[in-house]
């Protein structure tokens, strides 16, 4: 039940691939259908993008912070002979800023995975990097793909795209040179998907929306790569169409192939998806608030913006209640008679 | 406090846009022209029939596979004749065949490879004949 | 014990985390006795003013919900999502990467995958989607979204009312994602249809009421402390003072009523007491804020906010200079992350200084609240103390942290710092068992109950295990900590799974190794027992 039911999701994933791998096809041999993508569509997807991702970072940052709730991995600054630990537990803006460093470029959290198993009756804690390495090597690797794509969007080429480039292929197998992210993306990819599909708690847990994601990724990859060592495809065409489009002088490419489209048809989904999927986590995690505020409560005061007001009982109400005895147990009291309360509730 | 909030916020967006929106700013909106490939040398202008070793789709997509298969056969296995797909016969020569009609190097290979951002490797190694003469 | 069956440890401990037959969203959720607390009394929530008060139970199959019960609940969850950042973008950025998943305590001792934090948190995450984006709306199950039924509402009470809001689960994920925070508003939407538990609306009832948890009256609260000085004599023949709701005082001290209510929590309590008597601090007890706990926190912030008002009224009542509070788990991350924010600020109040050493407690300096161990570690390193550790001889130690010290406030060094000049025998345990990984009882939240005794031995076993682990090792028999719910639940949870442990407080091995001017010859420690080679 439970078996097919995740069969159905994993499958349904690779289905959305298909079907807009065939929409790709299905483009490519339109000549109108090619123009209205890289003409109009682009400009849409980048628009739905660009918009969809500001417009969700602002919703997050219109809900207030009402609280100062940092989780604190280290001990707090208190006593001046006691050594704080500034970055898992800072008290400052600066501490803050490297913890953030810490979580957005080392995946520090995710640094600390282990994984628990009972071994003869009891639990125990081994280490368990794996996520963490093949997930930095994979987000690492796409934020290097992408910057190395500067060259289809610039013009002269910025300079720091070949020296990364080169840096890049320097192990020079093969021509055009392989690229060490293209396999470390691919090499990431695969490991996190795979992962999903063959460990069972989290085939469990996981959505059709986890398996798409990944292999959305992994199509823009693969096709990527494909155009760049087994089916060549005509750059020159391909940096005109996108120098067009930043020029907003849009032109249609001339021919390019079916793969060219299947690429920038993935792209585009994974693009103008994004603002609405999971991997808006790339903008939340700047707002998480266990990890962007200092630990400096006590020290400096935080305001909730809506603080409003509750139902409490004052201290003469509580006297009100229990003065008899609070007499009779020699427990001092602020009046000896009834009515204050009232009189003060009016304050 | 509030006012911070949005003075942090508005920055970082700032940042994402500035980020995103980069290429339509850097090269301050003004079109670059596609690379012309000049074919204009005095050996091209000598050949009867106009025509690379293969037709020019195959060669603007394949030229470096092509390369490559070369340099394998021909230094590797001393392989060092190629029959076109036409039947011709040519060396595999960088310098010889390919060089030997695309003499302006600057004006025909660098073009599109500097356009695309390509850096190949094969004057590492290979001389070009213009640049000794020089 | 309680009444309630539960299976034998070796038989508990068999745990399997194999994943249902069906799909989490299919799979019904069964009230299986000793899982689950009871419901909120009536008459609790009439008190407080709480909606829907009624008689109930959860395994009843009509709850007896308002009929626009669904209306209340997703309405509540907008509310929640405009005010509460943490609460929308933990709804929105979860990647599902699992990380947190077998870091939870009660996943690890269930293997029910809907204990996993990612799990937890995605059954409220499935409504948000069905309700509040695009996506959800328009894709239903394919996003991840479901319709909020009854069956989903039951589901959210089993296990947000199984989860203890330790927070070891955001140390893990890569966003900070917080379960803790995402159940205390589960729990305030539960609330506002009126499915809470008895032992969180109680202790909040009588808190409101009596100003502690266990509504304990003034009259007893002084009777208690009378009692505890009384037993200070027997063992140490010195007399000291319980000066009570003292106009002018230095210092308001607010302790969790657990230390002067119930053993262990008594003898720790008398540390406190030995050691404010000893260094002549001029301090009062208050039984009008006679709690420094706070069970509102597992309820709702209103809930949090009501009962801590008065931790600062009663100072300012009183005319004291500053307020230091006791061993108290969730206490400080109410004193530490919420209060000044709720009922601040405390310009009545004075920047703490301690008036024996002189020292500034500079970060505590506007919230003007010490954490005893800060106080205490500060007299020690200044000398103020004369202890003689060897009094502590009988005791092998190793030291708990409490989840909420340690990861809402970042409390580590302190209490070791005075376990270390107090103890000779201290041992640490597994390193992924302690400081910021620390494993909670298993009852904290408001699930230390007697009805929810099998999930609480199944939570604190991860805890317990670990103290095994230092009990074999190397000999230990008491387990120390800094929080009232632990002196509680870990007693309960230790005779179940390593029995021969007691559990103590820091303040309990401090009095213990205190030497008091004018004493007698100790020849047993606070709880009566013969000291070593006496």
């Amino acid at each position: 039940m439970q078996e097919v039911k995740q069969r159905i999701t994993i499958l349904t994933s690779f289905l959305a691939i298909a079907a807009i791998a065939m929409l790709a096809a299905a483009i490519a041999a339109s000549k109108t259908a090619g123009i209205v993508l890289t003409m109009v569509v682009a400009y849409i997807v980048f628009a739905v993008f660009l918009i969809g991702f500001v417009y969700r970072i602002i919703r997050w940052a219109i809900s207030p912070v009402p609280f100062r709730i940092p989780t604190t991995c280290g001990q707090e600054k208190s006593l001046p002979w006691i050594k704080a630990n500034p970055l898992e537990c800072p008290f400052g803006n600066l501490g803050v800023i490297g913890r953030m460093a810490g979580e957005i470029f080392l995946f520090r959290s995710l640094f600390r995975n282990s994984k628990a198993e009972l071994v003869n009756g009891r639990p125990v804690y081994g280490s368990s990097k794996w996520l963490w390495f093949f997930g930095l090597m994979f987000h690492v690797s796409l934020l290097l793909v992408i910057l190395r794509h500067l060259r289809f969007f610039t013009e002269p080429v910025v300079p720091f795209v070949g020296a990364l480039s080169s840096l890049d292929g320097f192990l020079e197998i093969g021509i055009p040179t392989l690229y060490m992210t293209d396999t470390a993306l691919v090499a990431g990819l695969i490991f996190l998907f795979m992962r999903r599909v063959l460990v069972p708690q989290l085939r469990y847990l996981s959505l059709f929306t986890d398996y798409f994601a990944l292999l959305l990724i992994a199509s823009v990859a693969v096709t990527g790569i494909s155009m760049r060592h087994f089916f060549p495809v005509d750059l020159n065409e391909i940096k005109t169409m996108t120098m067009g489009w930043v020029t907003f002088t849009p032109v249609v490419p001339g021919k390019t192939g079916i793969l060219f489209y299947m690429h920038l048809c993935f792209v585009m989904v994974l693009i103008a998806w994004l603002p609405f999927s999971k991997l808006m986590h790339m903008g939340g995690i700047f707002l998480s608030p266990t990890r962007n505020m200092a630990n400096n409560n006590r020290a400096r005061r935080h305001v909730n913006p809506w603080n409003a007001p509750v139902r409490v009982r004052t201290y003469k109400e509580y006297e009100e209640e229990f003065r008899e005895q609070m007499i009779e147990a020699g427990i001092p009291v602020e009046s000896t008679g009834p009515g204050e309360a009232e009189k003060d509730k009016q304050d | 406090m509030k006012q911070n909030k949005w003075r942090i916020i508005s920055l970082g967006i700032a940042i994402f846009i500035i980020g995103v929106t980069f290429p339509f700013w850097y090269g301050k909106g003004e079109s670059p022209v596609p690379p012309a490939l000049d074919l204009d040398t005095p050996e091209i202008s000598l050949l009867t029939e106009k025509k690379c070793i293969e037709d020019t789709a195959f060669m603007r997509t394949k030229h470096m596979k092509l390369l490559k298969a070369w340099r394998d056969e021909a230094v590797r296995e001393g392989e060092r004749l190629y029959t076109a797909g036409d039947g011709r016969v040519f060396e595999k020569s960088l310098t010889g065949s390919c060089l030997g009609c695309h003499s302006n190097k600057e004006r025909f290979c660098d073009r599109c490879h500097n356009y695309v951002g390509v850096a190949p490797t094969c004057y590492d190694c290979h001389i070009i004949p213009g640049e000794v003469k020089k | 014990m309680s009444s309630l069956k539960i299976s034998q440890p070796d038989e508990l401990i068999r745990i399997s985390y194999e994943t249902p037959k069906t799909a989490w969203m299919d799979t019904p959720t069964v009230f299986r006795p000793g899982t689950w607390s009871y419901a909120a009394a009536p008459k609790n929530l009439s008190y407080l003013g709480l909606p829907n008060p009624r008689q109930w139970q959860p395994s009843d199959e009509d709850w007896k919900l308002p009929d626009n019960w669904r209306q209340i609940i997703i309405d509540g969850m907008k509310e929640r999502l405009e005010k509460y950042r943490s609460f929308r973008l933990f709804m929105d950025i979860c990647v599902r990467c699992g990380a947190c998943a077998d870091k939870c305590h009660f996943y690890i001792g269930t293997g029910d995958p809907k204990n996993m934090p990612v799990l937890r948190a995605e059954l409220i995450r499935s409504v948000y989607r069905r309700y509040f984006t695009t996506v959800g709306r328009c894709f239903g199950a394919l996003a991840g979204a479901r319709d909020l039924t009854i069956d989903v509402l039951k589901e959210w009470f089993y296990y947000f009312y199984q989860c203890t809001e330790c927070r070891r689960c955001s140390v893990f994920c890569p966003y900070g994602i917080d379960q803790a925070e995402i159940t205390m508003i589960g729990r305030e939407l539960l609330n506002l249809v009126g499915c809470n538990i008895n032992w969180v609306i109680e202790p909040v009832a009588n808190c409101y009421r009596t100003g502690n948890h266990l509504g304990i009256q003034p009259g007893g609260i002084k009777d208690m402390l009378e009692f505890l000085a009384e037993d200070i004599f027997d063992r140490t023949g010195v007399k000291v003072n319980v000066p009570i709701n003292k106009k002018g005082a230095d210092i308001l001290f607010v302790a969790p009523s657990g230390d002067y209510f119930a053993d262990p929590g008594t003898y720790t309590c008398m540390g406190y007491l030995m050691l404010f008597h000893e260094i002549g601090l001029d301090y009062t007890f208050s039984t009008y804020a006679s709690e420094g706990g706070n069970f509102g926190l597992f309820a709702s912030h209103d809930l949090m906010k009501s009962i801590n008002y008065k931790i600062y009224a009663e100072p300012r009542r009183l005319g004291v200079r500053w307020i230091l509070g006791g061993e108290c788990g969730h206490m400080w991350r109410v004193v530490h992350q919420y209060m000044d924010t709720m009922n601040g600020p405390a310009d009545f109040l004075e920047e703490p200084v301690s008036p024996i050493t002189g020292t500034l407690f500079e970060n505590a300096r506007s919230t003007k609240m010490v954490h005893i161990t800060e106080f205490t570690a500060d007299l020690i390193r200044n000398g103020k103390l004369n202890l003689d550790p060897r009094r502590n001889d009988h005791i092998k130690l190793t030291f708990h942290d409490s989840c909420n010290p340690a990861r809402a406030m970042g409390l580590f060094e302190e209490p070791r710092y005075i376990i270390r000049n107090t103890c000779n025998n201290f041992y640490e345990m597994a390193e992924d068992t302690i400081r910021e990984k620390t494993f909670c009882c298993g009852a904290g939240a408001g699930l230390g109950n007697d009805e929810n005794i099998e999930m609480r031995m199944r939570g604190g076993m991860p805890r317990a295990m670990a103290v095994r682990d230092v009990v074999k090792k190397h000999g230990v028999n008491r387990l120390g900590c800094i929080c009232a719910i632990d002196r509680a639940t870990l007693t309960t949870l230790m005779d179940y799974w390593v029995p021969g442990v007691n559990v103590m407080g820091v303040h309990e091995l401090l009095g213990n190794a205190l030497v008091m001017k004018g004493e007698n010859e100790r020849t047993t420690d606070l709880r009566g027992e013969p000291l070593e080679g006496c």
